[in-house]
């Protein structure tokens, strides 16, 4: 009983260690962290002001309930990235650094260590969310009465499990290929949101990319958030999408670190668990 | 129980070889050696002799083709992690976030050993000291910091989470004269205070002869002896470990900076 409780309180501090090391990463990044913060509001505005010139080019649109729409999709696609980054951090950025074998050879278990990186990607990513959607929202004028934010924030954080699973998925890929893997893991970001109707309903999509929605956690999290934030649905109202998520994450983190357990093992067998250069 | 045992060790990897495509090159070619526990043993070799891969299949960061190792009677393969907190290693590259400072480099590293903040927070600048940190610089990002600087807060980082097995792989290559007679000191007290065994990885054959019990001679992934340096030179009628590397491998020691790692 005591050697667990003991295991147990080494795996908490260790977890506590990749928390605090990202910490200092951002501080001493902090300035690279404002530029990127800048580009995405930079970037997010140019996606929300589509609904305001589309009724200038003669178009008829609700156009609040669109700059809505909009902006639900642009903030969920740079948290999603923002976790996808972090989590393919996992390996990239060590390898770079030159810090990976010291991080791979420490007694921290792979689960833990891949947690950490989550657990801060989440609460990280969610600062920044908030951050993103209100200084973009206040270049516009929303009408949205009822929102519920608290339901929103809880369906985000509901859906980072899956998100975090996934991006175990794709932080073994620079693992597995030096060269290639952190551009392939932005590609996986990218199919994620383009069939999960990141600026579109999902049923304009070609029907095999509609199949492919229904196991996206994007799906339920983008449908979510803005039921939340355009019709005020509470946590109840929005059981229909905290599901799907919950099932998806419950397969997703299993799957994920046995992706990566299996990733590991190759790279220790081929070499690759290695600093580059 | 012995600190460490290797037995018949293999390692091939593949390597991409231009034009003529892939090819296997053998890394270490069935290596059996024992250390015993507070013993320092030396591994010579030059460069791609394989001494490299050595460490980090000891370090559990390689998975073997063949053969076995045991940590302190841990399997270094299947018991992974009761392995990794007995072993740390210092290796030619002192490997830190550039961006972050000594002292936080260490803490979150200490962190993954499972020691707390309040037990780092005096122990860091106390190791940092020892080593002959100036505590000036605690605080400046690592990539302000010299080589020898670099490697001194490298050697804090395994000291810190106090390895029982310390895996050295040319700590003091690249290293001005000073800093590393500095290095070579430190590790000398190591072994004297912590009772902590050392396998040293080097192609320096002054260094090998200064610091190690028994010296063993890496060539081509084949370990060709292993006895103190007395009874190497004396084996092979040679009067320097250089003359004895000759004698044994059959060509002549050719050491450097560069090199693969192997």
């Amino acid at each position: 009983m005591r050697a667990m409780s003991l295991a147990l309180r080494h795996e908490l501090v260790g977890l506590g260690g990749v928390v605090e090391r990202n910490i200092y990463l951002v501080k001493r990044y902090i300035w690279w962290d404002i530029a990127f913060f800048l580009w995405t509001v930079a970037n997010t505005l140019t996606i929300v002001f589509i609904a305001k010139g589309i009724p200038a080019v003669g178009g008829k649109i609700d156009v609040s309930r669109v700059t809505t729409i909009l902006l639900v999709g642009a903030v969920i696609w740079a948290y999603l990235g923002i976790i996808f980054e972090i989590l393919t951090e996992t390996v990239a950025w060590e390898r770079w650094e030159g810090t990976i074998e010291y991080t791979f050879m420490a007694p921290l278990s792979r689960p833990v260590h891949l947690f950490g990186m989550g657990a801060f990607a989440v609460v990280y990513g969610i600062v920044r969310a908030v951050l993103l959607f209100g200084v973009v929202a206040a270049f516009f004028t929303l009408h949205v009465p009822h929102a519920n934010y608290i339901a929103a924030l809880v369906l985000l954080v509901v859906a980072s499990i899956s998100f975090i699973g996934i991006g175990m998925m794709t932080a073994v890929l620079p693992l597995i290929s030096p060269e290639k893997g952190t551009q392939l893991g932005f590609v996986a970001q990218g199919l994620l949101l383009v069939v999960s109707g990141v600026y579109y309903p999902v049923s304009v999509l070609p029907g095999w990319m509609q199949a492919l929605a229904k196991i996206s956690p994007a799906t339920y999290a983008l449908r979510g958030c803005r039921n939340a934030i355009l019709e005020g649905a509470g946590i109840t109202d929005l059981w229909r999408d905290i599901w799907p998520l919950l099932v998806i994450g419950a397969v997703s983190v299993p799957l994920g670190l046995w992706v990566f357990h299996t990733g590991e093992r190759y790279a220790k067998k081929h070499g690759k668990l290695k600093r580059s250069g | 129980m012995q600190a460490l045992e290797v037995h018949n060790l293999r390692k091939e990897f593949v390597r991409r070889d231009g034009a003529r495509g892939r090819r296997r090159v053998e890394a270490l070619r069935g290596v059996s050696f024992d250390v015993a526990r507070g013993e320092c043993v030396a591994i010579l070799g030059p460069n791609g002799s394989g001494k490299s891969t050595l460490v980090r299949l000891l370090a559990t960061l390689l998975l073997p083709d063949g053969g076995s190792a045991r940590v302190f009677g841990h399997d270094a393969f299947r018991e992974t992690r009761a392995v990794r907190r007995l072993v740390n290693r210092v290796s030619v590259e002192a490997s830190f976030f550039k961006k972050m400072s000594a002292v936080e480099n260490l803490s979150y590293a200490a962190r993954f050993y499972g020691l707390r903040a309040s037990e780092t927070r005096e122990e860091i600048p106390r190791i940092l000291g020892r080593v002959g940190f100036p505590a000036d610089r605690r605080g400046d990002p690592m990539e302000h910091l010299s080589r020898g600087m670099q490697q001194k807060v490298a050697l804090a980082r395994a000291l810190l989470t106090a390895p029982v097995l310390l895996l050295l792989d040319e700590p003091t290559t690249g290293l001005d004269p000073r800093s590393k007679q500095e290095v070579q000191k430190f590790i000398e007290e190591v072994r004297a205070e912590h009772d902590a065994t050392v396998l040293l990885c080097t192609h320096d054959l002054a260094e090998a002869e200064a610091l190690a019990d028994r010296v063993g001679i890496l060539d081509d992934g084949n370990l060709l002896c292993l006895e103190p340096a007395d009874q190497l030179k004396a084996r092979y009628g040679s009067e320097t470990l250089e003359e004895a590397f000759f004698a044994a491998s059959g060509h002549a020691f050719e050491n450097g900076d560069g090199g693969d790692h192997r």
